[in-house]
């Protein structure tokens, strides 16, 4: 059905839900809220999926209300028709960029403190993946932007922690590393961060992974990164090419990757923030294209796709509209989630909320392991 | 620290009309809850600094809260004597660094799950003082004019998309004397109507025109040079490793005495007011449309101003953070394209703020692309989503406004 954004005004009490049901049901032959089970699915130790979180909140407005789909054309045309959509996940915790997605992780809405350099206090899905499933090291990878989340790997749970942990790859440390060889190199614009506090980055600790080796490893020499980098405009898309990197040397299991730059919503420049939005969708093409591309993914992949959080209404007092997430409003805490790839049906539309902290127990109901001291539950309708 | 423990001589660090609302007021202060006495000192230590509207906001509020009997204090306060605080909440200096517990508050309220239940508190107090004691209506219906596009050839966008709905769209407005008008207007409207702080003029570039008394006007090139000392005194924190919080505490202990070669001392109210807008703005600092947009924002919600006008200019292009600290004073290219999306954005905004204010029903409002035949009016007599193709000019649109 189409659906017009001058009717959506002149109907103010269009639920942000039913306006998503309107959006998503013009693109064609969509089922609401069906339930039904996935057949021919593979043995889950086959199975791999893929995260990528968007750590830098995304609004309705920017992205799936009618004005704001000419931003996502990737997600609109090409991956939503092939996903089952939940049109509200909701968090009910603290809205900042690094403890969100700590707790989009742990299942647990995490309580640190967003700006230091600290564990999640809960167990991570990677540990839980490593520890009951018995999987190396190399099997599951973060690849996060560098402001904090280098500790998102593990907890500091003591019957979990360091020894069952994701590999976190920092691409800005590892070009940091390369340019530290080559100062005054033209990649400066790739290590632009952290836009939240501009002037202060905790000191980078606890992720112990070898610069070196790992360079060595994924075969990224400078001659590499200065071929890329030319090209590369972004923070965003130099992670993207790490992680490609690392599904091709490695096939982990289990991937997560954060997106950041559409957080230059922080200062305050609308037009950048929308840069950043239609970059982050051009790159989830891109991973669902390499997914569908690497014989070692393809046809066995799940990947799930969701903002941490939104941000702030723009009438909302005491905010900014989407410069900020710190009035915790409906706007900043509501967001949605798309999940495609083996198992998963496609077309379907789920209006239920659901919650950040279902996703952690849903990743291990597809890939077999159990976070038990999660809060949130399996999402029934991909699992 | 509780409350209940204030004494006079901890408000020495005051400034003077400050230190006297609250010798006026101690023992009612005392009456006031832990999440609430902070935040409220907060408003009397800055009232010496305060525009004249927001001044009789905290006398509002001593007044109302005067006016309860014990127990309706007591049902007053009561929403807020729930939030529950841990204990180091009152270890901290919360009379002379209001700000800093404000801080820890907002931490604390989210990781305790506090937050909705603090924003209600807090709505129900805003309103109950103000249903007491009514602001006064504006002596004219309010306008404000907002000036986007400066630079650009040819919009690569549909203009206006969010105000459309909300008001007329002009398509053949006379551009030639439009400039003109449109500051002829302001300086009518200040000589007309004198109050302080009551008409402003901001630029995100250059100020246009020489400044007409009665106006307030403040510019993002006007302010270059305090732009570029408070980012050296904001690199300097960072590279101390002050942590957040600590770059935080000592930006909001700045002072325009700390900066006495750039800001006047014989206006301290707006010294205070320029230098906030780089001290609490975020992108301010870097991004003439972001400029722009924060001190309209924050003039609107303090000064209450009776005209406002609003010129955007280009920013800079986009350029990592460390680039943009350590490269403030180099020749940088613009981003026309870009600060046009920013301002038609930021003129949404403006038009909200502007709805928040007293007797907004009555006020206009006028979004314009410069040197362009485009522009968008919201007043209480015309039409809501609707175009307007036939020619006009703004000296007949704010006919009724001038």
């Amino acid at each position: 059905m189409a659906y017009r954004w001058d009717e959506q005004l002149k109907n103010p009490g269009t639920s942000r839900r039913e306006f998503l049901r309107m959006t998503l049901g013009s693109c064609g032959a969509f089922k609401f809220g069906a339930i039904a089970s996935a057949t021919n699915l593979l043995p889950r130790a086959s199975r791999k999926v893929v995260v990528v979180t968007f750590g830098g909140g995304a609004r309705d407005e920017e992205t799936f209300t009618l004005e704001g789909q000419e931003n996502i054309p990737q997600l609109l045309q090409n991956l939503v028709p092939q996903s089952t959509f939940f049109t509200r996940v909701v968090n009910r915790g603290i809205l900042g960029h690094y403890v969100a997605t700590a707790s989009l992780a742990t299942g647990v809405y995490e309580r640190f403190d967003n700006f230091a350099a600290v564990c999640p206090r809960n167990p991570t899905v990677f540990e839980y993946f490593r520890k009951d499933l018995g999987r190396p090291a190399t099997d599951t990878w973060v690849v996060a932007p560098s402001n904090g989340f280098n500790r998102i790997g593990e907890s500091d749970n003591p019957a979990y922690g360091a020894n069952f942990g994701a590999g976190v790859v920092l691409p800005k440390q590892l070009l940091a590393q390369f340019l530290s060889k080559e100062p005054g190199t033209i990649y400066q614009h790739l290590l632009r961060d952290n836009y939240e506090t501009p002037f202060y980055s905790p000191a980078l600790a606890g992720n112990n992974i070898n610069l070196h080796q790992l360079a060595e490893t994924l075969q990224l020499s400078l001659n590499d990164f200065a071929g890329h980098a030319l090209q590369i405009t972004s923070p965003d898309e130099l992670s993207v090419f790490i992680a490609k990197k690392i599904m091709r040397q490695y096939a982990p299991s289990l991937l997560w990757i954060t997106l950041h730059d559409m957080d230059v919503a922080h200062t305050g420049a609308f037009s950048l923030y929308i840069d950043g939005i239609q970059r982050s969708d051009r790159l989830c093409g891109t991973i669902w294209q390499e997914i569908q591309s690497n014989p070692e993914y393809a046809g066995k992949t799940t990947l799930f796709i969701l903002p941490d959080f939104g941000r702030d209404g723009d009438g909302t007092v005491g905010g900014n509209g989407f410069q900020h997430h710190r009035t915790g409003d409906i706007a900043s805490r509501t967001t949605w989630m798309m999940v495609l790839g083996h198992g998963i049906r496609q077309k379907v539309v789920v209006d239920r909320p659901v919650e950040s902290t279902d996703l952690a127990p849903t990743l291990g109901a597809i890939l077999g392991f159990s976070p038990r001291l999660a809060q949130g539950f399996p999402l029934a309708e991909v699992v | 620290m509780r409350p209940v423990d204030l004494q006079a001589d901890q408000f020495a660090g005051y400034p003077p009309l400050g230190r006297q609302l609250v010798s006026e007021n101690l023992a009612l202060l005392r009456q006031l809850p832990l999440a609430l006495a902070p935040l409220f000192l907060g408003e009397v230590k800055a009232y010496d600094w305060n525009f004249p509207l927001e001044r009789r906001e905290v006398e509002v509020q001593f007044k109302y809260l005067h006016s309860l009997t014990p127990n309706q204090l007591r049902s007053a306060m009561a929403p807020f004597s729930k939030i529950i605080l841990p204990s180091i909440a009152s270890e901290i200096d919360w009379v002379n660094y209001p700000r800093v517990f404000s801080e820890y508050l907002s931490a604390a309220l989210w990781s305790t799950a506090q937050v909705d239940k603090f924003s209600a508190a807090s709505t129900e107090y805003v309103n109950a003082y103000r249903a007491a004691y009514p602001p006064d209506p504006p002596p004219i219906p309010r306008l404000a004019i907002v000036i986007v596009g400066q630079g650009v050839g040819e919009a690569a966008f549909p203009l206006f998309r969010k105000l459309r709905p909300h008001g007329v769209h002009y398509t053949n407005v006379r551009e030639d004397d439009a400039r003109k008008t449109l500051f002829e207007t302001l300086a009518r409207r200040a000589g007309a109507h004198p109050m302080a702080y009551g008409h402003w003029y901001v630029d995100g570039g250059e100020e246009d025109v020489s400044v007409p008394s009665g106006i307030t006007s403040i510019s993002y090139a006007g302010l270059s040079s305090l732009r570029i000392a408070v980012v050296e005194k904001m690199r300097d924190m960072g590279h101390n490793s002050q942590g957040p919080e600590g770059v935080q505490k000592m930006m909001q202990a700045l002072d325009p005495s700390a900066f006495p070669e750039i800001l006047s001392i014989s206006d301290p109210i707006l010294a205070h007011f320029q230098l906030s807008i780089f001290t609490e703005g975020s992108g301010t600092q870097f991004y003439s449309t972001t400029f722009a947009d924060w001190t309209a924002h924050e003039l609107l919600r303090r000064a209450q101003p009776l005209t406002t006008l609003v010129r955007f200019a280009p920013r800079q292009v986009q350029r990592s953070i460390d680039e943009m600290i350590l490269d403030q004073q180099g020749k940088v290219a613009v981003d026309p394209n870009g600060s046009l999306l920013d301002a038609d954005m930021a003129a949404y905004y403006i038009w909200i703020d502007q709805r928040r204010l007293p007797q907004s029903t009555d006020a206009c409002f006028v979004v314009w692309f410069e040197d362009h035949q485009d522009a968008l009016m919201i007043a209480p007599n015309l039409l809501p989503g609707t175009e307007q193709t036939s020619p006009t000019s703004f000296a007949n649109l704010l006919k009724p406004f001038a």
